[in-house]
């Protein structure tokens, strides 16, 4: 086991570095001369100069990336330039908001998603079935940040049942807390919801066709045992890692529902980064997501022979 | 004597249209489809208003007779908008999945075909790139290229290309090991022939399925990024920057969100249940 979890953070290795490699040559991309974009309307050719020097840009492309890597390798993925902080620093203060909200959205999403995919398949051909198909097919369809839109529209503007937008820490009032995120999270949750659905449904079909299941019921098993007991216990492998590779999803997801409910997180950091051509800022997040992403696959792999005791030796 | 088994000896394209075409839901989306391209062609010549004529005279006005999805914060039509607002998203769509597929099976195949270093330089590139989430790399992409409708696609088609390798790579290896593909190397064809005739139209079909999987994921990543002001850039109309404007106006003109919002819904889900159908319909297992 321990071999296992070993050897899969070695093959993680190189593909972190091809990640770097990419996110490095992202302001290579820059139309121009970089300097120019970061002095703004500045054009004196001393300060170009000293900025020039400052971020080392007079070095050899290769050096510029070890030097780079570096720092990114010290938790220094540069400053904003915006706002002067450590961009690890922003990160760290936004990541908190975007993972309640991310939490919530899961929360959502397996709540409404495996019931729906246990009951679609055991009532496969019917009404039922055919139904959760349809409306699993629309969350996937349904922009969710018009989603959004409609849920402000619907329950704050008309009923005034939810706040529109804002942020309530946890720490600082749980309960409100809590109800301000309810509506971005089921707007996140549910593209989730209708993918988790989908898979649930295919996996349990599966299952329901072997035969320890036909067994069980030949052994007069209550159907309701069968399903949960014996039929969803198997399905739950594929589910549980694809719970985890659902988390670029989510990222990508909270980029826009953040900016729909005016929640200051991460997506939100991304995208006023990109309107303020704060370079430094994009660069880091796009990196802490994908090592991120890289992390949540390795757990869904240890998860995956956790759960799998046939693997467990292997 | 023998009599003709027609089924065998039916061509197994039409095996597969006549399938598809008993898919309902695969219908209805082909249908879906097939009216927004039309709509989208036929813009220039519907007789709706100009849709850059603003008109202060009616400015947020709810759906009339003259205006029948209602008019936005300048006065402009928004029937007439939405209609040129589909040109950019099926395009958006459809050419974004183009750079994607044309950039991601060529790679596939000679992942998967050669193998040893070349794929493994390939595989460890596309995994780098698949852990980066598509709309976070689109929307960096979008940010270092600039904004406007031609990067976002470049954006959206080149955080699609790992899809299609990964894909494509995949199939090539188990097409590799038919004997088929045994039989045309002993008869010594070259590679290319052999690439070109017996693996590349093995791999087309799951091709075919993802990319129009992708192409309702890349309307909707084109509308999220016009959404953001990444996309389509004002006065040219696409559904997403429509959405944009109308958020700040739910109060006074909720019309203004509803329509781009159920063009862009209606359009996804009519690509998503065509390639729910061609999967159903290429892939001999049942599911």
């Amino acid at each position: 086991m321990l071999s296992f979890i070993l050897r899969r953070i070695l093959i993680a290795i190189p593909t972190i570095l091809l990640i770097s490699v990419f996110v490095f040559s992202l302001q290579k991309l820059l139309p121009g001369d970089p300097v120019l974009a970061m002095a703004g309307e500045e054009r004196d050719p001393e300060v170009l100069d000293y900025l020039r020097e400052k971020y080392r840009l007079n070095d050899p492309v290769p050096v510029q990336y070890l030097t780079w890597v570096g720092n990114a390798l010290r938790g220094d993925l540069g400053i904003s330039l915006r706002t002067n902080q450590p961009v690890t620093e922003l990160i760290a203060e936004k990541l908190p908001v975007t993972i309640q909200l991310a939490v919530m959205a899961i929360l959502f999403a397996l709540v409404i998603g495996i019931p729906a995919g246990i009951i679609s398949a055991v009532k496969k051909g019917t009404v039922t079935d055919y139904v959760a198909n349809i409306v699993a097919l629309s969350g996937l369809s349904v922009p969710n940040f018009w989603l959004g839109i409609m849920l402000i529209l619907l329950v704050s503007v008309r009923l005034n049942l939810l706040p529109a937008s804002g942020y309530v820490p946890l720490s600082e009032d749980p309960v409100k807390s809590i109800t301000t995120m309810l509506m971005p999270a089921f707007v996140l949750g549910t593209a989730l919801a209708a993918t988790l659905m989908r898979h649930t449904r295919s996996a349990m079909l599966g299952v329901l066709k072997s035969d320890y299941v036909r067994t069980a019921r030949a052994k007069g098993l209550h159907e309701r045992r069968v399903v949960l007991k014996h039929a969803f216990r198997n399905a739950l492998t594929p589910i549980v890692t694809l719970t985890a590779l659902l988390f670029g999803e989510l990222i990508a997801g909270a980029v826009l529902t953040e900016q729909i409910f005016t929640i200051p997180g991460f997506g939100k950091l991304v995208v006023d980064a990109v309107f303020n051509r704060d370079y430094a800022v994009v660069q880091g997040i796009v990196l802490v997501t994908a090592v991120g992403f890289i992390v949540m696959n390795l757990l869904a792999d240890v998860a995956y022979v956790l759960l799998n005791p046939r693997l467990r030796t292997a | 004597m023998s009599i003709a088994d027609p089924i065998l000896t039916r061509r197994p394209e039409s095996r597969v249209w006549k399938k598809f075409r008993a898919h309902k839901s695969a219908m209805l989306g082909g249908v879906l489809v097939a009216f927004f391209v039309l709509i989208a062609l036929a813009a220039p010549i519907l007789p709706v208003p100009d849709p850059a004529a603003t008109d202060w005279g009616a400015v947020r006005k709810a759906p009339t007779a003259a205006h029948p999805f209602g008019t936005d914060e300048i006065g402009r039509d928004v029937l007439a908008r939405m209609i040129w607002g589909a040109q950019a998203s099926l395009l958006a769509g459809v050419v974004s999945v183009g750079i994607a597929v044309l950039l991601g099976v060529p790679l596939g195949i000679v992942a998967g075909y050669f193998g040893g270093w070349t794929d493994a330089v390939i595989s460890r590139c596309t995994e780098a790139l698949l852990a980066a989430p598509f709309l976070i790399l689109a929307i960096a992409l979008a940010a270092f290229l600039g904004p406007s409708l031609t990067n976002a696609m470049i954006a959206i088609g080149l955080s699609a290309t790992p899809i299609f390798i990964r894909l494509t790579r995949g199939q090539v290896l188990s097409v590799k090991a038919e004997d088929y593909v045994a039989s045309a190397r002993a008869i010594g064809l070259p590679t290319p022939k052999i690439l070109t005739r017996y693996i590349f139209p093995n791999v087309l079909p799951p091709v075919l399925v993802q990319a129009t999987l992708t192409i309702a994921t890349a309307i909707i990543a084109e509308a999220s990024l016009s959404f953001l002001g990444l996309g389509q850039q004002p006065p040219a109309p696409s559904w997403g920057s429509m959405l944009n404007t109308a958020k700040n106006f739910l109060n006074q003109a909720p019309w203004m969100a509803m329509w781009p919002g159920i063009a862009i819904f209606l359009v996804v889900l009519g690509f998503n249940l065509l390639g729910d159908g061609l999967r159903d319909a290429l892939d001999p297992r049942e599911h």
